[in-house]
């Protein structure tokens, strides 16, 4: 395997789709994305890479491109961020329905207004629904790691699903840190060639697409959840067999330092790494406290979860995103609903940080820490807290 | 571990020098990260780039509060920002500047050990543009010896291609030319 090396996580993005041979790229920048379609397209230009790269007007025709380029047998990859990930939301429904398994890089960005390029996940947490397989990565490694890993379950063929792999924008895609990219050989033994199961072509022609009408667009749906649901095997599989390969092993809910712990902070992305310091000084100090992050996110490893916080008293769910007027922070809405009704499930205090780039260090976790042990020790807290806010939080002083 | 924060305007390279370090420290088989302050980018306006470096996997990816090392590519800088803000006790300060330390110190209340160097002239006179960024690098390695020498010179080839010969000028002579108080 290569050896360490410093790059920007962007540039290792842009090598590791260049190194699955993808056929076609089609996208749009936007900032904190650029780089990594910036870089694919040098590799384009440059000869390098054998693959068409289609500029476009928007994100909407990019994905429009993406799902016509699968559709027609070519392994797909487009990369985008906040704004242009909503822009695509009509047809991210389309990417999956018809069963494209294009490869997108999300670098997590706050939506406007106000105009904001930093991170946080209101990018991704919108677009929950669309029918993606959705995969977090938290640092350089993981984000190489997985767009490979990608391509492998996404075009499996009990799959035939489109992926995103998120990684937040600036935190993690534009800081130059070692990285070990695998080889061109070592990803040819473990990706092999793209095998359409159909596709658009003059000499065999098909429809894809069709009008769904009420007789039949309720089991489409369901055939859709179905094939979601049932990707979290051959996933595994996939990153099962990474690891045995690389040793680097990705599972579907990770942990830390989980084990007695009676507090266990929930975190997604890239504030998991700084949690997990922050985790190991407050484990110095005496405190039983852990981390519990979803590195899988679509399809929603329910079991894995529930497996990974037995015996913790209370989960303290850091959420990147909030629904106004509604419920929350929809981590913690989701973990509701893995946990309601069970016997003895933990409390769960949760907290929205980190919105729009604002940094989460120490401290916010000592305090969102402190808030999570008064609730052990029986307190009782507001329904969510968005921290970090001057002036409080409801208007209060 | 140490980490580091760069302050200078935009255009005048902070970012590189983080990187360069960074990749510098990675290519001797240490872990580190260097990164922007993800600010929009406009020139001529104070920025700053931090970086990192440890024998172990950094993992801390928030905005470094807590320099061990501050440099300050651009004079005009120390008017507009308190370079020494959440500094560590016993923390070094590299400053371009063509004033002694002790005048320095005494007009914007500097904390910490001070390196001093002309990086203004230096790049003036082997780049041909008063770019700062390698030339700092040359006093930041000299002060704290956290890289090795040839391993930034090796980067800066890497990185400057057929203008990296006056960039390593730059660098050597900081490094030979910078006071360390």
């Amino acid at each position: 395997m290569a050896k360490r090396k410093g790059m920007e996580v962007s540039i290792a993005i842009a090598e590791a789709a260049s190194m699955c041979n993808v056929d076609v790229v089609s996208a749009y920048p936007i900032t904190p994305q650029t780089h990594v379609v910036e870089h694919l397209a040098d590799i384009v230009a440059d000869g390098e890479l054998d693959a068409e790269f289609i500029p476009v007007e928007s994100e909407h025709a990019a994905m429009s491109a993406c799902v016509g380029a699968a559709a027609a047998g070519a392994r797909t990859f487009t990369a985008t961020a906040s704004q242009g990930l909503a822009l695509m939301h009509e047809i991210l429904f389309i990417a999956s329905s018809l069963r494209t398994p294009i490869v997108m890089v999300v670098a997590n960005r706050a939506l406007s207004a106000p105009i904001n390029i930093w991170n946080d996940h209101s990018d991704v947490m919108t677009e929950r629904d669309v029918g993606w397989i959705q995969i977090f990565a938290e640092n350089g490694q993981e984000a190489a790691d997985l767009v490979v890993q990608a391509f492998r379950f996404g075009e499996d063929k009990r799959v035939l699903l489109p992926v995103m792999v998120h990684f937040d924008g600036f935190v993690v895609s534009h800081v130059v840190e070692p990285i070990e990219m695998l080889t061109h050989a070592e990803v040819k033994t473990f990706l092999p060639d793209y095998a359409p199961q159909q596709k658009l072509d003059i000499d065999a022609p098909i429809s894809m697409g069709p009008v769904g009408i009420p007789a039949v667009y309720t089991e489409a749906k369901m055939a859709g959840e179905a094939v979601l649901r049932d990707a979290y095997g051959p996933i595994v599989e996939c990153l099962d067999d990474f690891g045995k390969r690389f040793g680097r092993t990705y599972k579907p809910v990770e942990t830390y330092r989980r084990e007695d712990a009676d507090i266990l902070l929930v975190t997604m992305g890239g504030i998991s790494e700084t949690a997990m310091t922050w985790v190991d000084r407050a484990r110095a100090a005496g405190e039983k406290v852990g981390l519990v992050r979803f590195r899988l996110w679509r399809p929603l490893p329910d079991k894995d979860f529930k497996e990974a916080v037995k015996g913790a008293r209370v989960l303290a769910v850091v959420d990147r995103h909030f629904s106004p007027g509604g419920p929350g922070g929809p981590v913690a809405q989701e973990i509701k609903y893995i946990l309601y009704g069970q016997k003895g499930a933990p409390s769960i205090v949760e907290f929205v940080a980190g919105l729009g780039g604002r940094d989460v260090g120490f401290a916010d976790f000592d305090n969102m820490y402190k808030k999570a042990k008064a609730v052990l020790g029986g307190a009782t807290v507001p329904p969510f807290e968005i921290v970090q806010v001057r002036g409080g939080h409801h208007g209060e002083a | 571990m140490l980490e580091f924060r760069f302050h200078g305007r935009g255009g005048q390279g902070a970012v590189t020098s983080a990187e360069l370090l960074a990749l510098s420290a990675i290519a001797e088989g240490k872990f580190a990260q260097a990164f922007p302050s993800f600010g929009p980018e406009r020139r001529g306006a104070p920025v700053v780039a931090y970086a990192r470096i440890d024998e172990a996997k950094v993992l801390n990816r928030t905005a470094v509060s807590t320099p061990n090392v501050v440099v300050v590519l651009d004079p005009s800088i120390l008017r507009i920002v308190n370079t020494s803000e959440g500094m560590v006790d016993g923390g070094t300060q590299i400053v371009n500047t063509s004033r002694t330390a002790a005048e320095v110190r005494e007009a914007f209340k500097l904390k910490g050990r001070l390196v001093t160097v002309n990086a203004n002239r230096i790049a003036a006179e082997e780049i041909g543009r008063v770019i700062t960024n390698t030339t700092m690098l040359g006093a930041l390695v000299r002060a704290m010896g956290v890289v090795k020498r040839d391993t930034i010179v090796e980067h800066l080839k890497e990185r400057f291609g057929r203008i990296a010969a006056g960039n390593i000028k730059a660098f050597l002579r900081a490094y030979e030319e910078c006071v360390i108080s």
